[in-house]
């Protein structure tokens, strides 16, 4: 369950972020979660809400993009969609993978009540 | 005045909040907040874009780890795996091994686990010098903690390892050791410590043959994280139905630039070159 850690880690940039620019609290959280980040989805929304109460995040519509895995293949020369890192390439089936695209796990932005 | 509305009809009516009006055309720019767009109802809300990695915290600081072991010549290794496939056990036999191999290289231990010092006490008792994490209900060891946990050991002295109390004082002076090894055991889990970067040289995946050969296939970032596969209790293959060729082809299917060593602590097969290996010279 590190997605509390990582439900930690966000709440930490929402303040830091408010530190810098004050605002009273979150409307809307816009974040992106990679389909090769390690994360899952569903419990770091659940974290996120356990967590809100008594912060900025408190009634905060929680947006979660999941942009697709993608990587190079070697053997093809291309990028190709994978959904795991355990996949194999989808049109040639070698091993030689690497992860390209959705490895990203990130605040995009916040809107925010003064 | 105005038969619709009743308004006076003068053009200089106040703009509404969020609104910019030309002074000399009167156009309205509406989107003109830092949300750029507008959006009825929602007059008092602006957007602000952080473009911030959920992790930069933690990796800000795995990077300061790294420049610190640098500094001080000293190589961490992060030893990931389940519990129980033997990672204290690895630790305890390559110490002694390392004693014979590399009698003055200073080494030290960073234990994680969720509570107790077994661990720790059982790398003490071999003679290095360990300290001990305990996460509390945390799933996995982060940069900070390592941090936290180097800043109390010894490693930058000359750790003899023999077991006597002689690190005492020793001046946090430039890097002039031949080199030193921090052993940073994270919490037994092969999910969550895949994604926090530490300020190791390299992550260890350590996976023993009394579990699954599909390991890497059910827990790929872990193994995708790894430079090295250990493949550990090898005294046991002939007890036990585990494949070790399919083991390596999956690890490669995730990782195709992963090395793997078999090795038993109990038999000492494989400790060589496992030696080997953590003594190379730096990429």
């Amino acid at each position: 369950m590190h997605e509390m850690s990582l439900a930690g880690g966000i709440l930490k940039l929402v303040d830091d972020a408010a530190a810098r620019d004050p605002f009273a609290r979150v409307q809307r959280l816009h974040l992106q979660a990679g389909a090769l980040a390690g994360v899952e989805v569903r419990a770091l929304r659940f974290a996120l809400e356990a967590m809100a109460p008594g912060t900025r995040l408190e009634g905060a519509e929680i947006v979660i993009d999941e942009p697709p895995g993608q990587a190079w293949c070697l053997r093809c020369g291309q990028t190709v969609a994978i959904a795991s890192r355990s996949d194999d390439c989808p049109q040639c089936g070698s091993h030689q993978l690497q992860p390209t695209g959705g490895t990203e796990l990130k605040v995009v932005d916040l809107m925010v009540i003064d | 005045m105005c038969v619709v509305c009743g308004c006076s009809g003068a053009a200089a009516a106040e703009a509404p909040k969020g609104v910019v009006v030309d002074a000399r055309t009167g156009d309205l720019h509406f989107g003109a907040g830092a949300a750029r767009v507008s959006v009825p109802g929602m007059s008092a809300a602006r957007a602000i874009q952080l473009e911030a990695d959920v992790l930069g915290a933690n990796n800000r600081i795995a990077a300061a780890n790294r420049a610190h072991f640098q500094a001080h010549g000293v190589r961490a290794y992060n030893l990931v795996s389940s519990p129980g496939s033997g990672k204290t056990t690895l630790l305890c036999a390559t110490i002694e091994a390392l004693r014979r191999r590399a009698p003055g290289l200073p080494l030290a231990v960073i234990e994680g686990d969720q509570q107790t010092s077994h661990d720790a006490d059982r790398i003490r008792a071999t003679g290095a010098p360990a300290i001990q994490v305990n996460t509390g209900k945390g799933c996995h060891l982060d940069a900070p903690m390592v941090a936290e946990a180097f800043a109390r050991l010894p490693i930058h002295g000359h750790a003899h390892a023999q077991g006597h109390d002689h690190h005492g004082h020793h001046d946090h002076g430039p890097a002039q050791d031949p080199g030193a090894l921090l052993f940073i055991e994270n919490v037994g889990n092969l999910v969550c410590p895949a994604m926090w970067d530490l300020g190791e040289a390299a992550k260890v995946a350590i996976l023993s043959v009394t579990e699954g050969e599909d390991k890497p296939l059910k827990y790929p970032d872990l193994f995708a994280a790894a430079r090295l596969m250990v493949i550990h209790k090898t005294d046991l293959l002939p007890h036990v139905d585990f494949d070790v060729a399919r083991c390596i082809a999956y690890a490669q299917r995730v990782n195709p630039g992963i090395e793997v060593l078999l090795l038993s602590s109990r038999s000492g097969v494989g400790m060589d070159a496992w030696l080997d290996w953590l003594l190379q010279p730096a990429a």
